[in-house]
């Protein structure tokens, strides 16, 4: 890949003084869907939030190229608009302000910041109604405050709803299928794969192999107390769901 | 006698007794003559209980953290003539808000009722409302169940000087059974004095009759930014299975003292929903008592107070549960900024025969500088033994995992705080039933903290 959307190299992260992420290198280009399996406490999460400039980890070293830039020099918002969206792997209530309102409000955000023109009222509620029907979201969902007494499975869903109105270029899931039953999960599944496209990168970062049986990925990568310590194709999630992480383990791995 | 006694210390000044301009101001009032007997003799019991006792001060136990006796004894605040023709088309600008739902609105200027800014022309069906005072020459004794509720001889020796100086209020009544939609405003304007301070005292009394519903709003502006003093009382009777909303909102300027008394009793089965919101004034002190009088009585005391640079709030509230299964909802919540201080003392009283009482209360603040100070003191009283009752207080900064929710969908820095900010405010907005009022005050904190417009078509705090 000559010049991949993201480039991580040699990433280090540390939250409280304690290193969490140990070394990552990783390579993603536009239009593949890379999925990052791994046990809890392994740095999944940690990696999602440094790529999308959560604040309460300090890279200790490496760097991150995104489309060209220095990713880690970049303010949240600025990340945003430049494309990069994460969704949360446990989503904020905000009492308070509006879904709807907060979306709008973020994509004329983004929009100004890129140069384009706002979307008028009219207009973001049609596309609105377009993506609510995508996910099987309700009227009574989006008219309430930000993820306001939502149960775990509709936040879920509310995330993938905001990933689809702000048409990100690089998506990172964390954990959306946890949570979710059967359906919604297949209906989560089928909103991520509309967005499919030779644009669009996306991290899909999950526990359990299930989510990779409907939002199938290019790559599978294994990560393991803070380090990727096995990538293959999509044959290596039934792999890991077969024998578990424990193989993985890098003392188990050491010890072979 | 013993020894003890003999040597033990002063006890501390609790009150101090009005200073001599105050006399002065009274024995003009008491002179005055067209008030009817009783009125007078009230007025005058008022001003002694006054006297006797006085204003108080910091040592009072109720007055901890607003000394004002320090406020009221700086300098006398003066009774202020009706104001003239121009004052009056300043006022009447400063008085749009109210004007702009359409609905029978009071207007006092300084304290005295000015009909020409109010409106009360082909009010809605089952509704009689005029001032307190006039209304008494067409031989209607509204007057009569004046000080049944704010008691001139209470510890709150305001409620005294009130009575005592009062020169005029609304008197709103809703006849059984009468649903009222409109929204009912009494607006308020001090125009300022030149050169000196003043003082209005407004009186206002509601009756809200068996089974009906109603909505009432009292607005307190002021016209520049001279500092003036307001010490408002409103008595508000709620019959059996009535609905009645009442809003005080206080829009005051920044160098304005502001001392109120909301007193409540409520029937049985009746609803009340009453709204602190404090915006204005260097010195706010609010006092709400509620009576839960009969059986399945419900109360919301919603409370909100916004202060920055040096303004003071304080709240004092007290829920007093009679009767049995009453339930109250308080929730009172402060947005503070600057080296603002304030206090929130809220008392719930369950009496023996209250069984079954649900009570909720809690008292949120946001603390957006390092040099603000919030208190809160709730006191708990209960006497009967199958209840339900709980109490909280948070002080917290603005949750930085929300701010980073919402940096992540591409919502700049600011913006976000200030969305975040607006969002604590719009919850305690949310529990206005939706009116007119409650609208306007969302465009208002929005625009004061973002500095947009919110926009049409989507709710900026949803719901
Ligand atoms: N804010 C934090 N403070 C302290 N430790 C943290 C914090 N966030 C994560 N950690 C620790 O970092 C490690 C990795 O966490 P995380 O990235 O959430 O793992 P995963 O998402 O793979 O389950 C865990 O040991 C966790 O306890
Ligand atoms: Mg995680």
């Amino acid at each position: 890949m000559a010049n991949p959307l993201l480039k991580i190299e040699d990433l280090h992260a540390a939250v409280q003084g304690k290193e969490i992420l140990r070394g990552i290198d990783l390579a993603v280009g536009a239009g593949e869907v890379h999925a990052i399996m791994g046990p809890n406490g392994s740095g999944k999460s940690t990696l999602a939030g440094v790529l999308a400039g959560r604040d309460s980890y300090e890279v200790t070293a490496g760097r991150v190229t995104y489309a060209g830039q220095d990713l880690l020099e970049m303010a949240p918002e600025d990340r945003a608009s430049a494309g990069v969206f994460l969704a949360f792997q446990y989503p904020v209530e905000i009492p308070g302000v509006g879904n709807l309102y907060f979306l709008r409000a973020a994509l004329n955000a983004q929009r100004r910041q890129r140069g384009e023109e706002e979307l008028d009222a009219a207009d973001f509620l049609q596309l609105a109604k377009k993506r609510m029907k995508l996910l099987e979201m309700d009227d009574t969902l989006t008219r309430r405050a930000v993820n306001e007494g939502f149960s775990g499975g509709e936040k879920k869903r509310n995330e993938i709803f905001q990933m689809a109105m702000l048409e990100p270029k690089l998506a990172i899931l964390d954990e959306t299928d946890s949570g979710l039953d059967i359906d919604a999960l297949k209906i989560v599944a089928q909103g991520v794969n509309a967005l499919r496209d030779a644009q669009r990168a996306m991290l899909v970062i999950t526990h359990y192999q299930r989510l990779l049986n409907y939002i199938v990925p290019d790559y599978v990568h294994v990560l393991s107390a803070g380090r990727i310590v096995k990538s293959g194709g999509k044959e290596l999630a039934l792999e890991l769901e077969e024998k578990g992480y424990g193989w993985l383990e890098p003392e188990a791995a050491a010890a072979v | 006698m013993s020894a003890a006694t003999l040597t033990a210390p002063p006890a501390p000044a609790v009150y101090t007794a009005p200073d001599a301009a105050y006399e002065r101001a009274f024995a003009a009032i008491a002179a005055r003559s067209g008030e009817p007997a009783a009125l007078r003799q009230l007025r005058r019991s008022a001003f002694a209980q006054l006297q006797q006792r006085g204003f108080p001060t910091s040592k009072h136990e109720e007055y901890r953290q607003t000394n004002l006796a320090a406020v009221l004894q700086r300098s006398a605040f003066a009774l202020p003539e009706r104001p003239g023709a121009a004052t009056l088309r300043e006022a009447e600008r400063a008085a749009q808000p109210g004007a702009a739902f359409g609905g029978p609105q009071l207007t006092f200027v300084d304290g005295h009722f000015t009909p020409e800014l109010s409106r009360l022309k082909s009010l809605p069906a089952g509704v009689r409302a005029g001032a307190l005072l006039a209304a008494n020459d067409a031989g209607d004794d509204r007057l009569a169940p004046l000080g049944e509720l704010a008691d001139i001889g209470g510890e709150n020796t305001m409620v005294a000087f009130n009575t005592a100086f009062f020169g005029d209020g609304a008197w709103i009544e809703i006849a059984p059974g009468a649903q009222v939609d409109a929204q009912i405003e009494i607006v308020h304007v001090a125009t300022g004095g030149a050169g000196v301070a003043t003082m209005a005292h407004p009186r206002h009394l509601i009756l809200a009759g068996r089974g009906s519903r109603a909505k009432v709003v009292e607005t307190y502006l002021s016209l520049n930014g001279a500092a003036h003093l307001t010490n408002a009382v409103t008595e508000i009777f709620v019959a059996e299975n009535a609905e009645l909303e009442h809003a005080r909102l206080q829009q005051e300027n920044t160098a304005a003292y502001h001392i109120s008394a909301v007193h409540s009793r409520q029937a049985a089965d009746s609803r009340l929903r009453l709204h602190a919101l404090t915006f204005g004034g260097a010195l706010t002190r609010n006092d709400v008592v509620t009576v839960l009088h009969g059986p399945g009585a419900e109360a919301l005391l919603n409370g909100l107070y916004v202060a920055e640079g040096r303004q003071h709030v304080d709240n004092h509230t007290v829920l007093d549960h009679a009767e049995p299964r009453g339930a109250s909802r308080e929730y009172y919540r402060g947005i503070l900024d600057g080296q603002a201080t304030t206090a929130f003392r809220g008392r719930i009283l369950v009496r023996p025969d209250a069984q079954h009482t649900d009570a909720v209360q809690s008292d949120k603040n946001l603390l957006l500088s390092s040099d603000c100070t919030a208190n809160a003191d709730p006191q708990l009283e209960i006497r009967a033994d199958d209840v339900r009752c709980t109490h909280g207080a948070t002080f917290g900064q603005i949750d930085e995992e929300a701010l980073f929710y919402l940096r992540s969908r591409g919502v700049g820095a600011e913006m976000a705080r200030h969305l975040l900010i607006f969002a604590f405010a719009a919850e305690a907005l949310g529990r206005l039933n939706p009116s007119p009022l409650r609208t306007r005050l969302e465009t208002e904190l929005f625009s004061r903290w973002t500095g947009l417009t919110p926009p049409e078509g989507a709710e900026a705090s949803g719901g």
